[in-house]
This record gives C-alpha cells, structure tokens and sequence, in this order.
C-alpha cells in the first residue's frame, strides 16, 4: 500500500508535459484549479454502480488525478487503461476511500461509498501483499466474507463451505489447503479473484489481475469476468494489455491523470484517442492546463 | 542444584511475560515491522516519566497508562514520518524512538532526577528480586510482577482472541481489510498500544533490551515450524514460555558445570531462545536445512539407484558382465563420489534388485524389469525429440539422461503413443517393453 504512491509519483515526475504543471502551480491548489473539461456534475444518472464527481486526488501536494469524472454504466466489463503513472490504482484506492481525495465525491448506486461498502468488491494488486504469510488458499477465500461474518465472530463451516465453491468456480479447488506461497503466480491471482466472488458484491474494482499470468489462467479469469457481467455485475478492470482490450472489455476509460476519453470500447478505443493518452504526454490538456495555471499565478 | 519455591516464582514471571511478547510479536513478525517492538520499547520512556511526574507513583497502573499513551504516539509519528516526510518506514521508526527516547531522558535528569531509576535495572532487568516484591491474592503471597504480567497476558490473549479473524486481515491485507470496514489501522495502533504496555510490563522482569528478544525470536522459530496462522499464534506462545523455563534452567544450573556462580535468568532466557531458533532452522520439517538436505540427498540416491540399473541393463545388452568394482568406479566418475554408488548398490541388494554372482554383477527379474522401465523412458525420450527437436543425435542423450528420471508412467505411454509403431531408439537400439519402475517411495528408506 505504502509503495504505490511512489512509484505513481516517480512516474509522474518522468512525465514531461505532468512535471511541466506540477511545475506551474504547485501553489495552485489542485482543488480549485479547474481545466477546461466539459461541464459536470449535474447529469449523473442517480442510481449508476458508480459515479465519480469531479475528483482530484493528490499525494502530498502533488496531483495525480485531476477532475475524474465518471459514470459506470451498469452491467459492463470496464477495462482501465492507461500509461505508467496514470493513475488508475490510484483511481480505484480513492474510489474505495483508502487514499484520501482532495476534492469531488463518489457515489456506489446512489449513495456515499462508506453506506454501500457491502457493494463493492475489490482485488488489489498481487504484489500488494506477502505471499509468505501462513495462510491457505481457503483461508484466504474467507476472507471475502468476513464483513458477512461480522466483528468478532468466527469463521464458520457454512463460510468455509461458501469459499470452497467460490475456489472450485476459478478452478483452485484442489489447492484449497495449500499454504499461499506454494502458489503459482496464476494461482494467487485466481485464489484472489475467488476471494472477490466471495465478497458477492455487484460493483468489482480490480486492480490488474490479468499482470504476470499464465495464458490459461488469463482465459479462466476472462471467463469468470464475462459471467459476472452475464449476472448484472459490473466490473471496473485496471489493464494494461492494449492488444487484448477490444477482445476483453466492451467499455473502455482511457486515463492519463485526467480521463481522456470513456465509452463503448467501440466507439473510444481509437488511434487518436490511445495517441492521446500514451504518445507525447503533453496533450491538449495539459497545455491548456500550464496556460491557465500559469495565468492564476499572474 | 537447589530448585526453591523462588525459583518456581522466578520461572512463572518469566513464562508470563515471554508469552505476552511472543504472542504480540507474531503479528510485528507478520506484519514485517518487528523492529516496531524494538523502537515501542525504547519510546516507551517519556511515558514512564510522565505517568510518575502525574501520579506523584511508580505504580504499575501508572506506568501501563503512561506506555500505551506513548505506544499509540509512537505508531502515529512513525506513520506521520514516514507519510509527510518521505522517509522511509524503518528509518522513520529510527527517528521517533531516539527522538522519544532522548526526551525521556531529558525529561528525568530536569525533573525527576530523584526517581530511583536504574538504568541497569530497566535495561537487563531484575527477575531474581521479584519474588521479594509480593501481593496477597486469595490469602497467598504472590509476586506482584506475576500478577501484573498475568493481567497484561490476559489483555493480549483476550484482544487475539476477540479480533483473530480482524488481525489476520489487517495484518494480511489492509488494503481489503479497510474496504470491508476493518478499520487495518484502527487495529495497528490497538496492537501498538498492546505492545507498549506489555512490553513495559516486562521491563522490571525482562528488562528493555531482552524483552526484544522475546517479542522477535520464539515468533520467528514458529514462522519456520509452521504455516498456519493460529498454529504460529499458539507454537510461538509456546516457545516463549520454553524459553523462560529453559533460561532460568541454564541460569541457575548450566553454569555450575564450569564451576561458576549462577548467572542473569532474563539473560539466559534470550539465549534459550536463540537456541530455540538454531533448532527450527534446522530441524522444521519443511523449510529446515536438515530436512532439505535429506530431500536432496533421498533424490541424488534415486537417481544413482537407477543408474547403476542403467548400466546394468546396457552392459547386459551388450552380452556383457561388469565387476562391482568396476561399477562404482564408473559411479565414481559421473555422480563424482564413490559412497553413493556403494550405497545404491547396497539398497538395490537389499530390495533384491542386482546380485553378485561368481563372474560380476548382475540383474535379478525385478532388477530387469526396474531397469526396463527406466530405459524405455530413455529411448522414448531420445526417439520423442529426434522426431520433434532439431537436435544432434549426440545431444539427444544428454537430455534424456535427466528426463529418464522423471518421466511417469502416463507421460511414458503419452510418449510411446506419439511414436505409434517405433520399436527402436535414434541409434538403432531396441526400446524395451513394459517394465515396472521401482517405487520411488520406497527410495533411500
């Protein structure tokens, strides 16, 4: 958790046309500067599985996101996409309130993220934690239902037997005692995933969990992601995998620390708009944004 | 040897303050901030003199207020450092507990130079003068120590109890644990306040320095002993108390063999502790350097076992007979020691594998039919990547020669499958039928 700001901030310092307005204004508060995006805030449809209002995030008072503004439609496959240092973990942390958000505020299905916690499941990165800890797979598993357990009380039989199918549905059944380590890489990002199923929430935010797999454990993993759209879910997948996004993702959010572009992957999964979220980082944007930050100043 | 009802006194503080430190300390171990109980420890010392300054008392309620007041401080500095200054995590707990511990002791030479704080004391201890310190409990003196350190075990045991579940998460993934309203943080600092209270607990005892021993090493043995979580919990638990009773043993008893007085018991007891974790390392069952040793060596034997049945059957082949010696001379000169090729032919006579016969040695029925199976993987594997890799001929057996040893009976007819009709191997010689491998199980038992 403690080494993911960093390594969004190196990146963001790399970033030439990033470090030009981090240079510009770091006087300029993020939170009342606002670039030239199209008006927001009032057509949000009430009841989206998740709508970001106009958020800025920033770590110390170096921005990271600047103005997310986001509905997800519900029942879709969102692919994340994005360079290095754009944000998108940061994008799901602050979403789900564990990094602080400088301004804006998030909604899950109409109401504030900490009443509609219940809602959400979420699959951090693997590297996130230690894989040396002396747990099993299962054990694991559970832990996707200890908020259903609630404080304090034990880890039934029922929710032992509840974590078993949710391991059987990614394929891991056979590995339900195994001590978390002797995993494969595939196999961790799996006992993750079947971690999430037992959350059964309706909104899933998943952070990378197609890095560092095998092909097979790639297809399983799509697989279980498509049946959970068939079951109304939707699912927020950060990814980094260009040539697969039309294959994978029927929607698409192209983030380069503001929102470049969203839609039907269709529709916005276009040379123009990659060109504008990877290639020469100083975009439009961010011109505007130097002009306008370095005019506050004046 | 005398053992007195001191000694038993001695041995039941001890036991209860190691127990305390190792039960909270496999969560610092867990969470990879053992360091954490070494800087709480030193930290800890503003507190003990605020506590006294405000009380006007050295009592232990005190003091247990003053050190998880400053136990929660400490947690929250080490994370303000860390967060604002962009410190890395153990030089920010570096920072803070120098920092507290120099205001410590700023703080008793202006205003409570009268304390009577020996610094020899807190530091090492004084766990030979707490039975003179009694409380009456149901009629019976008991050591006050005692009492304090069972009250603070009683705390930490109720606490691990009530949250098992929360600290796992917490401890696990935080990240997870906080989106599902597990407050990770919330549980770090109660941790933190825990381990400073307890570990002040033990100072009188223990003392400042050893007590880190304890909350660092029976952990850290039971992590190598085990992979389950409430099985670490209780076996670390466990080794803490091995450790008080095994260091007030050596204490008072290993020194006499050199004919010296008795010696420092929360010394000792670290010692034992130390000694504990040499233990682990070598003998867990899974992740210790005997067992390890013993797993390679058990596969190194099987392998030479089917050499030699290798070489047999090709020498048989031939119409041939070899000498033993001649055999492990030539076992010397691949595996590169004699006394493994002595051994594997001792364990193939005993499993009535090979027999010396009058002119050398030679194949028994189930020899040959072990040795069958092993080249008929050999010459498969040889027939299987002449017809699928580009190799040299002469490189084919290489290769074959470390998959023989690990082709499988389904991999073997998966092979002969693929080779639908091939009778012989890519330098002519026949592939031999059927077989039956030798249980490996059986193996160097």
């Amino acid at each position: 958790m403690n080494s993911e700001p960093q390594t969004d901030e190196a990146a963001f310092r790399e970033g030439s046309g990033a470090a030009a307005v981090a240079d510009a204004g770091p006087s300029a508060a993020p939170a009342t500067f606002r670039p030239p995006t199209p008006a927001t805030g009032e057509e949000h449809p009430a009841d989206a599985p998740l709508s970001i209002h106009d958020m800025t995030v920033a770590y110390h008072r170096t921005p990271v996101l600047w103005d997310v503004d986001f509905d997800a439609p519900e029942g879709r496959l969102i692919g994340i996409v994005g360079p290095n240092g754009a944000g998108k973990s940061t994008l799901l942390k602050a979403v789900l309130d564990l990094i602080p958000i400088v301004s804006g505020r998030v909604t899950v299905y109409g109401q504030p993220y900490r009443k509609q916690r219940h809602l959400v499941g979420y699959v951090p990165q693997r590297e996130s934690v230690d894989w040396d800890f002396p747990v099993s797979a299962v054990d694991v598993v559970c832990m996707g239902r200890y908020a259903r357990i609630g404080w304090c009380r034990p880890v039934t039989r029922r929710h032992k037997a509840a974590a078993m199918e949710c391991l059987d549905r990614v394929g891991m059944a056979d590995y339900a005692r195994r001590q978390i380590s002797q995993l494969s890489g595939g196999q961790q990002q799996r006992v993750f995933l079947a971690r999430a199923l037992a959350q059964q929430a309706k909104l899933y935010l998943m952070d990378e969990p197609l890095s560092g797999v095998d092909a097979a454990t790639e297809q399983a993993i799509i697989a279980i992601l498509h049946e959970l759209r068939a079951g109304g879910k939707t699912v927020l997948v950060v990814h980094h995998d260009l040539q697969t996004v039309p294959q994978y993702f029927d929607y698409v959010l192209l983030l380069n620390m503001r929102i470049v572009a969203h839609g039907p992957t269709a529709d916005v999964f276009t040379k123009e708009n990659l060109r504008k979220t990877y290639g020469g980082r100083l975009t439009l944007l961010d011109q505007a944004a130097h002009a306008m930050a370095r005019r506050g100043r004046e | 040897m005398h053992w007195t009802s001191l000694d038993t006194s001695i041995v039941i503080v001890a036991a209860l303050g190691a127990m305390a430190c190792a039960l909270l300390g496999s969560f610092l171990l867990l969470r990879r901030m053992s360091m954490m109980g070494d800087a709480i420890s030193h930290a800890v010392l503003p507190g003990l003199v605020a506590a006294f300054l405000i009380s006007g008392s050295r009592s232990a309620m005190a003091m247990l207020i003053g050190a998880a007041v400053v136990g929660i401080l400490t947690a929250a500095f080490t994370q303000w450092v860390h967060q604002l200054g962009k410190v890395e995590e153990s030089a920010s707990m570096g920072v803070v507990f120098t920092a507290l511990f120099a205001v410590g002791l700023v703080m008793i030479v202006r205003f409570a130079d009268s304390v009577d704080l020996d610094p020899e004391c807190v530091l090492y201890g004084a766990i030979e003068l707490t039975p003179l310190d009694t409380v009456t409990l149901l009629g019976k003196p008991v050591a006050r120590s005692a009492v304090v350190l069972a009250a603070v075990l009683l705390l930490d045991v109720a606490f691990v109890l009530a949250f098992y579940k929360e600290l796992r998460i917490s401890s696990f993934d935080p990240a997870l644990a906080t989106t599902l309203g597990i407050h990770a943080r919330l549980m770090h600092y109660v941790l933190m306040t825990l381990v400073a209270m307890t570990t002040v607990a033990c100072f009188e005892s223990i003392g400042s320095i050893l007590v880190i021993a304890m909350l660092i090493v029976p952990p850290a043995a039971a992590h190598l002993l085990t992979d389950r979580y409430g099985v670490l919990l209780l076996l670390s638990t466990l080794l803490g108390a091995a450790s008080a009773g095994l260091g007030h043993l050596g204490a008072i008893w290993a020194p006499t063999w050199w004919g010296f007085e008795d010696t420092n018991t929360a010394g000792m007891m670290a010692v034992a502790a130390g000694l504990l974790f040499a233990a682990a390392v070598l003998f867990s069952p899974r992740h210790g350097i005997i067992s390890r040793a013993l797993q390679r060596l058990r596969l190194t034997l099987r392998i030479t076992i089917e050499d030699v049945l290798g070489l047999l059957y090709r020498v048989e082949e031939q119409g041939l007979i070899i000498r033993p010696g001649a055999a492990i001379e030539l076992l010397r000169r691949t595996t590169g020691s004699g006394w493994l090729g002595r051994l594997a032919m001792a364990e193939l006579r005993r499993r009535r594998c090979i027999a010396t016969m009058a002119d050398g040695l030679r194949l028994t029925g189930a020899g040959r039919r072990a040795a069958a199976s092993l080249i008929r993987s050999h010459r498969l594997w040889e027939a299987y990547t002449a017809r699928h890799v580009a190799l040299p001929t002469d490189h084919l057996h290489h290769s074959a020669e470390r998959a023989e040893h690990f082709i499988s009976r389904p991999m073997r007819e998966a092979l002969a499958g693929d080779l639908d009709g091939v009778r012989t191997d890519p330098q002519g010689r026949t592939i031999p039928n059927g077989g039956t491998a030798l249980d490996p199980t059986k193996a160097g038992a």
